[in-house]
Formats: C-alpha cells, sequence, structure tokens
C-alpha cells in the first residue's frame, strides 16, 4: 500500500542558484497527485527532491523536511534504501537495451541480492500485468530486448521495473511526453488502477492529463508552489490569479 | 502561449449571445407594448422574429459545443462556455414568453375593453429593467448588478401574486369581464416566468464571474420570502428557477 508524503520548508539550489523556494506540501497515500507549471518553474526539481536524486547534480543541495510515511529522507536514510521504497518513472523510457523484457523487470531485485527463480517469476509476472504490458509480451520475455519494444510499451516496461521492488511511492517525471495518444491513454489508465496500492506524484506539461488523473494538483511558478487543492477547483475555480492565468492559456 | 484563437472564439460566442440577448429583450418590450396599445402588428412582429431568436440559439450552441470540443477551456473561461449556453437556452425561453403575451393580446384585441385592476405596464417596466440588467451584468461582467436582479425577482413575484388576487376578485364580481381578466393573468404570470429567465441569467453571470454556484441560496431567498407572506391567501407558484 502507499504511504502519504510529508513535505515542510523545503528549498532546492544549483549552486548558489535557489530553484525551489520554502515548499511545503503533504501528499496523500494512495491518491495520485499531479505538479504542473511551465518550464523551469522548479516541478521536476521537487520531484527530484522525493527521492534524493537532486543531489547527485554536482553543487545541488537540498535544505528541509521531506518523510516518506515515516522514513525521513534527509535524516539518516541512505538512498539506496528510500530508492527501495520509491520508484520512479522519467520522461523518456530507459530501458535497459541489452537486457530481455525479462531481466529488465527483474533487474532492481537482482540488484539487490535476490535470486530465487520461482519467486522472481511471480513477480515479473506480477510488475508486467499491473503495467499492463503482460499480454502482449509473455510469449517473448527472454526472446526480445527492451529496447525492441514500441515507446509506449517501453514506459509500461520501466513502470513495471518500479514496480518489481514493491516500492510505496512512484513518481512519474513526464512520463507521457514520448508516447502517443494511444501509449498515453494506457499509461493514464494505469495510474488511475496503480494509485489503488501506490501513492503517485507524477509532473506533466500536459494539463488536460493532470485534470483527468490526478485527484490533487499543486501548481509551480519560479520556484514557488502558488496554489495546490483538489484538482476539480485548481481547473475550474483556482484561488491564485497566477493558476487561473496558466490554465486558461493566457500566461506568458 | 496566449491562444489568440481560442480568445477570437470566445468574443464571437459574447457577440452572438448579445445580440440573441438584444432580440429577446425587443420581443418582451414589442409584447408589452402590444398590450397597452392592443397592437396587432406589434404582435406580428414579435411571431416573425421568433425563428431570428430559435436560429441564434442553435448557432450558439453550435459554436460553444464546438470551442468545448476543441479547445478544452479551463477555469474561467470553462465557467464562461457554460455560463453562456444556459444563458442561451434562457433567452430562448424568453422569447417564447414573448410570443404567448403577443397571442394573448392578439385574443384579447377581438374582445371589448374592460377596466382591470392590475398594472400590467408597471410589471412589464420592472421585468424589462431585470432582462436588461442582467444582460448587463453579463457584459460588464459584474457580479454585483447580477446580485441586484436576483433581488428584482422578488418584487415580481409579489405583482404577480396581488395581480393574481385582484382579477381573481374582478371575476367573481363582473363575470362578464372574465376573458379579459384571464387574458391579463396570463400575460402577468409570462412576465413573471421572463423575470425568472433574468434571475437565471444573472445565476449564470454569478456562476462566471465568482465561480459560486447561487442557485440554492436563491432558492432560500425565495422560500423566506415566501415564509413572510403567509399571512397572504394561497397563490399559485409557477416559477421555474
Amino acid at each position: 500500500m502507499g504511504v502519504g508524503i510529508t513535505v515542510e520548508h523545503v528549498n532546492a539550489y544549483y549552486g548558489k542558484s535557489q530553484a525551489l523556494f520554502d515548499i511545503n506540501l503533504v501528499v496523500q497515500a494512495n491518491h495520485a497527485t499531479a505538479l504542473i507549471g511551465p518550464s523551469g518553474c522548479g516541478k521536476s526539481t521537487f520531484i527530484r527532491c522525493l527521492n534524493r536524486m537532486h543531489e547527485t547534480i554536482p553543487d545541488a543541495r537540498v535544505e528541509g523536511t521531506v518523510r516518506i510515511g515515516d522514513l525521513s529522507v534527509y535524516n539518516g536514510t541512505s538512498a539506496t534504501q528510500l530508492r527501495r521504497r520509491v520508484g520512479m518513472v522519467f520522461q523518456k523510457p530507459n530501458p535497459f537495451p541489452t537486457m530481455s523484457i525479462y531481466d529488465n523487470v527483474a533487474a532492481g531485485l537482482k540488484l539487490n541480492g535476490f535470486r530465487n527463480r520461482k519467486q522472481l517469476d511471480e513477480i515479473v509476472h506480477k510488475s508486467l500485468t499491473s503495467s499492463a504490458l503482460w499480454d502482449e509480451v509473455k510469449d517473448s520475455l527472454h526472446k526480445k530486448s527492451g529496447a525492441s519494444l514500441s515507446g509506449g510499451q517501453q514506459q509500461r516496461l520501466c513502470i513495471a521495473r518500479a514496480l518489481a521492488v514493491q516500492p510505496e511511492v512512484l513518481l512519474m517525471d513526464e512520463p507521457c511526453s514520448a508516447l502517443d495518444p494511444i501509449s498515453t491513454g494506457k499509461i493514464e489508465e494505469l495510474i488511475f488502477q496503480l494509485k489503488e496500492q501506490y501513492t503517485i506524484v507524477i509532473v506533466t506539461h500536459n494539463m488536460q492529463q493532470a485534470a483527468r488523473v490526478a485527484e490533487f494538483t499543486g501548481f509551480f511558478l519560479l520556484g514557488k508552489m502558488i496554489e495546490f487543492d483538489k484538482t476539480e477547483k485548481i481547473f475550474t475555480n483556482p484561488s491564485d490569479k497566477r493558476t487561473e492565468d496558466y490554465v486558461t492559456g493566457r500566461f506568458g | 502561449m496566449v491562444r489568440t484563437r481560442f480568445q477570437q472564439e470566445i468574443e464571437e460566442l459574447r457577440e452572438r449571445l448579445l445580440r440573441m440577448g438584444g432580440l429577446a429583450e425587443q420581443a418582451v418590450d414589442r409584447a408589452c407594448q402590444a398590450y397597452s396599445e392592443r397592437d396587432l402588428a406589434r404582435c406580428q412582429m414579435v411571431l416573425e422574429n421568433e425563428s431570428l431568436i430559435n436560429a441564434a440559439e442553435r448557432e450558439i450552441d453550435e459554436l460553444a459545443f464546438d470551442i468545448l470540443a476543441t479547445q478544452q477551456p479551463a477555469a474561467v473561461d470553462l465557467r464562461f462556455i457554460l455560463a453562456v449556453t444556459k444563458i442561451n437556452s434562457d433567452l430562448e425561453r424568453v422569447g417564447d414568453q414573448a410570443v404567448n403575451i403577443a397571442e394573448r393580446v392578439m385574443d384579447m384585441i377581438e374582445l371589448p375593453v374592460a377596466e382591470l385592476p392590475v398594472d400590467i405596464a408597471r410589471m412589464s417596466t420592472a421585468v424589462a429593467a431585470m432582462v436588461r440588467r442582467s444582460l448587463e451584468s453579463f457584459v460588464e461582467g459584474k457580479a454585483e448588478l447580477a446580485q441586484a436582479v436576483l433581488e428584482m425577482d422578488h418584487v415580481v413575484d409579489r405583482m404577480r401574486d396581488e395581480a393574481f388576487i385582484m382579477l381573481v376578485r374582478k371575476m367573481n364580481e363582473e363575470p362578464q369581464v372574465t376573458q379579459q381578466a384571464l387574458d391579463a393573468l396570463l400575460v402577468a404570470r409570462n412576465l413573471e416566468r421572463v423575470a425568472d429567465h433574468a434571475t437565471n441569467i444573472a445565476e449564470d453571470v454569478i456562476f462566471w464571474v465568482r465561480g459560486a454556484d447561487v442557485r440554492h441560496h436563491a432558492q432560500e431567498l425565495a422560500a423566506a420570502q415566501a415564509a413572510r407572506q403567509t399571512t397572504s391567501p394561497t397563490t399559485p407558484q409557477d416559477s421555474e428557477q
């Protein structure tokens, strides 16, 4: 099951340049939360602060508190420990190109020393079923490489890979921006189903996508979170003029 | 990323609705003048112009439908388009009420003139003002103007109730003018319906501007109003709100 995320007074920097300013946010467990905003607003930086990917960039640092369930992200938790509980899917599908479909999904578990073949089979099956890819690849699990799949299939493979380590939170950074409308529809349907078991945070440039998949939406602008509310409220009657200008296309 | 085409379409929708509003307002004015002057020619103008209003309604609905399908509007734009489609429907029904009044006047002209204890002209003025102000609130996007229309609705309701009481009494006292009194009563009811549509338009403007659904509140106000009138004899309540 998913867990909630609590973010308090988070500031993020790239060297001397501040990218996020005092972000406070509570993400509800087993819900999809979308983050929207123009390019450079800090939404991707923010999502990368949730699984300590931000600090992998030279000179980048984070201040503040992030808690994922009972886990304090920046206080005594290793990145490896954290990422077992927080999966991530990126803008561009990034399967391991030379590995088979099966090995792509099992990679995270194998890295953690998991060797029981029967259990691995079960988890691969379950993960590919959850990511709505099983029926399309079940006959070529070991024959085909991850890179041989279509873009939409590759992205669902990456979701299966993230799910295989049984995380509680799934972060998605523009997961459909490189996909056609049909593949996008499949991923959106998947998000809808996955939130029963996982807490999902999705960064998207596509406002209609946020409106379709998320119960809550946060609007970022210039490194600040301008508004956070139920998605219906953000898209029908936002409280802040800047949010309204953005969702109605009057911004910029 | 300012959406020029989208803004042009929104502006087109606004202008078409205003033209439609002008036609509906003109129809009510003509029907009321036809009543006060027993003017058959004006009645016929109202009937002839109904088809223009109906055509305008269809065109506005089509444009709104196209914008919804192609532009996926959000927030204030979405509220605007929803409000326009509802106002459109109300204006078409205002046109229908004007036709009902005109048809009633055409009947009345055939009958001898009767002295009736009802001031239809005063009621017409109040109703026409409600329609005009509801459209002004739309033009200017001002919820305060729309709020004033909601408050005027109670005045018109009271006029309709008074007309009912006085005309029923007249029918009892002078049965020979029953037909004329009944015509006047139905005109009063048609005018009150027009006021209800103006109220709906005002509520839609408030929804567009403030994002607030005041329909329930309006009903509560009406209920409170009705409660205050419990000392009055029972009158028909045919409000469509």
